[in-house]
């Protein structure tokens, strides 16, 4: 392993002026990601998209996004101008959202849509993304691609349309993977399967993976290290394995209102929320400190 | 169920190993099914057209009854005897019972008979014929005007919203909404026909090149470029350049509206997320991605724009001299000329009803979420 993590970040913040002052999405993220699968916990609105598009140079104005870092594999990627930006957009670093009946174009058939990120930055004819497209198809476990090739967004399922989201954004080879809740707009039955693919492609290319979530389970199954998520600031942070021992009352409040089937209770725990987290979270001096099998 | 998950990944839940399944139901499974459903709606939409036409031509029927106009005194003249008027009458079929009227009617619209003018003592099919490329030919240079500066003008609206090419097309919209048509007219004619003598004048041509183009298709503009009579070609674009831009900039008002409100809608959508995502330019986004969503609905808007510049180019036509089927209707109107009013707005309602048809089908032909 060479010694910069994947991706390296220090005090992101993303602001938006409202009528009231700035509004401040996210508030001093910190955090490295190695090729490891890295899971984003909180609850809604606590800036995990935000952080998403942070990264990906998408935050659009009047919103305005700070970092006392944010290195690509030792390269600074903060304010790129757009043509750089756009480079690394898909080529580097990816996302797949939350729901593919509204992230696939409805008017363009999926082959071309998984053709134009290939061609945008691996270039190449027609015919060699029209393969490379196939390819990814059959990838992400889809049988008969060439049918799926040309069938458009509305004929497809949504588990099918993940995988096709899933194909489309690793096409180009990126290294980071960003999943913004991947499967939380997908029928609980195709769930697992989908975010099975996901972290096969994931690991068989060594890539980084940023998992958002709002499922702490899910996240701890699935993940090596967990971002615990509120108000716009990281609250703890830790191996996934050891998030029964989590020790921040957000991150016991969260463990504490999921159902349990060895534990059961008469009544779930109120989620509680209390106003000093929001300033007290954990600082960049904190993720240096963290044990460098992690990153 | 006993596959495992096609990853082997450890760390997952047992539901991952459900077997992956062949192809989803997909809604409307089968081409076969569409081009079924495709053609149901084809035949739906005939049938509503021919209802629609039936409906035009009851009421121009109906009309043509109930004008406090004696059709048949139109003929004979006052000093007609009695028994002049009663032949006259008879041959006209005008004895017979409403419905037979009726079917007789629709026989001979059906035929391209609408009687003759009694202004200008031509068959009135002939006098369309000569007067609809008019208004057709300026419709749709105006038309074109709108589409060519209101479609991009809409789009860079959207896609820089609130930047200055969104305010001057907010501005321009609302000029063109709010403007009476023959003030602008005549200071149009006045500055640029008069003052600047940049255009040409009134009408379609000059006397110089009168009944000098062969005529293939009527509209002056193609057929002399056809003749390759380029002095005509110049001659006849003078004239319809300041009628047709003035129509052009009351399609460009609703033509740019309707494209920003269509774009703005695409462009806040999860898509067009996608689509920068993958590191498309803003251009690409803009026009590859959002564009390629509105053009069906914007087929409409500019089926239904030209349309309206077809029949309500009434008082451009009367402002330029300009011999359309506005002119024309007005003019036979103030005569009582039935036959020609009637012939004209059954032509102009028929233009009307095919444009709404041909976008319908349009849509659903083009867009693949619809049929
Ligand atoms: N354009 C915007 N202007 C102002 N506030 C925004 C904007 N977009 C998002 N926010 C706010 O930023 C916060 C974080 O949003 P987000 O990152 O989407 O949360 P989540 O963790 O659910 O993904 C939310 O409170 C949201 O209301
Ligand atoms: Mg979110």
């Amino acid at each position: 392993m060479t010694g910069a993590p994947l991706l390296s970040i220090r005090d992101l913040c993303v602001t938006f002026p409202t009528r009231q002052g700035e509004f401040q999405a996210v508030r001093g993220v910190s955090f490295d990601l190695g090729r490891e699968r890295l899971g984003v916990v909180g609850e809604s609105g606590s800036g995990k998209s935000m952080t998403g598009r942070a990264i990906l140079g998408l935050v659009r104005p009047p919103g305005r996004v700070t970092a006392a870092r944010m290195d690509l594999d030792g390269q600074p990627i903060l304010n790129l101008p757009e043509r750089r930006m756009r480079a690394i957009r898909g080529g580097r670093i990816s996302m797949v959202m939350q729901d593919p009946k509204f992230s696939l174009n409805p008017v363009m058939r999926v082959g071309p849509q998984i053709m134009e990120a290939y061609r945008l930055h691996a270039g190449g004819g027609r015919a060699a993304a029209r393969a490379r497209a196939l390819e990814m198809l059959a990838a992400v476990q889809i049988r008969d691609p060439e049918r799926v090739f040309g069938l458009y967004p509305h004929e497809v399922s949504g588990g099918m349309g993940q995988r096709i989201m899933i194909a489309m954004m690793l096409a180009p080879d990126p290294e980071i993977l960003i999943a913004d809740e991947p499967t939380s707009a997908l029928d609980v039955s195709v769930r697992a399967e989908v975010l099975n693919i996901m972290d096969a492609l994931v690991r068989d290319r060594g890539m980084g993976l940023i998992f958002i979530s709002h499922d702490l389970n899910l996240v701890a199954q699935f993940c090596d290290r967990v971002l615990i998520m509120y108000a716009g600031r990281v609250v703890e942070e830790l191996p996934a394995r050891d998030l029964h021992a989590a020790r921040h009352p957000y991150t016991r409040g969260l463990l504490d209102s999921l159902p349990r089937l060895d534990a059961p209770v008469d009544r779930l725990a109120v989620l509680e929320r209390q106003d000093d987290w929001r300033t007290e979270a954990i600082d960049a001096s904190m993720v240096d400190a963290l044990p460098g099998g992690l990153r | 169920m006993t596959r495992t998950a096609p990853t082997g990944g450890q760390a997952l839940p047992p539901a991952g190993a459900a077997p992956v399944p062949a192809l989803p139901p997909a809604p409307g499974s089968g081409r076969l099914a569409a081009t079924g459903r495709r053609a149901r709606a084809l035949g739906g939409i005939l049938l509503s057209l021919a209802l629609t036409l039936l409906g035009l031509l009851l009421v121009t029927f109906i009309i043509g009854r109930v004008m406090p106009i004696d059709p048949v005194l139109k003929v004979v003249g006052e000093r007609a005897t009695p028994e002049q008027y009663e032949a006259a009458r008879q041959a006209m079929g005008l004895d017979q019972p409403l419905a037979v009227q009726f079917l007789t009617y629709i026989g001979d619209v059906l035929r391209g008979d609408f009687g003759r003018s009694i202004s200008t003592g031509h068959p009135v099919a002939e006098d369309l014929r000569r007067v609809f490329p008019a208004t057709l030919e300026l419709a749709a240079m105006g038309t074109l005007i709108g589409v060519l500066a209101g479609v991009p003008l809409g789009v860079v609206a959207a896609a820089r919203r609130g930047g200055w090419v969104d305010q001057i097309a907010r501005v321009a919209a609302l000029v063109g909404y709010s403007m009476p048509i023959f003030w602008l007219g005549l200071m149009g004619l006045l500055v640029f026909y008069g003052i600047l003598g940049w255009v040409g004048g009134p009408g379609r041509q000059d006397i110089l090149y009168d009944g000098m183009v062969p005529e293939v298709t009527r509209l002056l503009l193609i057929d002399s470029a056809l003749a390759g009579d380029w002095g005509a070609f110049r001659d006849a674009f003078g004239h319809i350049i300041l009628p047709a831009s003035l129509l052009g900039y009351f399609s460009l008002a609703y033509i740019s509206r309707m494209t920003r409100s269509f774009m703005l809608e695409q462009l806040s959508a999860e898509y067009i997320t996608t689509a920068r995502v993958k590191g498309l330019s803003e251009g690409r986004v803009v026009w590859g991605h959002a564009f390629r969503n509105i053009a069906v609905p914007l087929v409409t808007v500019i089926a239904l724009s030209f349309g309206s510049l077809l029949e309500g180019s009434v008082l451009t036509e009367i402002i330029f001299s300009w011999p359309g089927i506005g002119s024309y209707i007005t003019k036979t109107l103030l005569a009582g000329d039935m036959n020609a009013v009637l012939g004209g707005t059954i032509v102009v309602g028929v233009c009307f009803i095919g444009l709404n048809v041909l976008s319908d089908l349009l849509y659903r032909f083009l867009d693949p979420r619809a049929a």
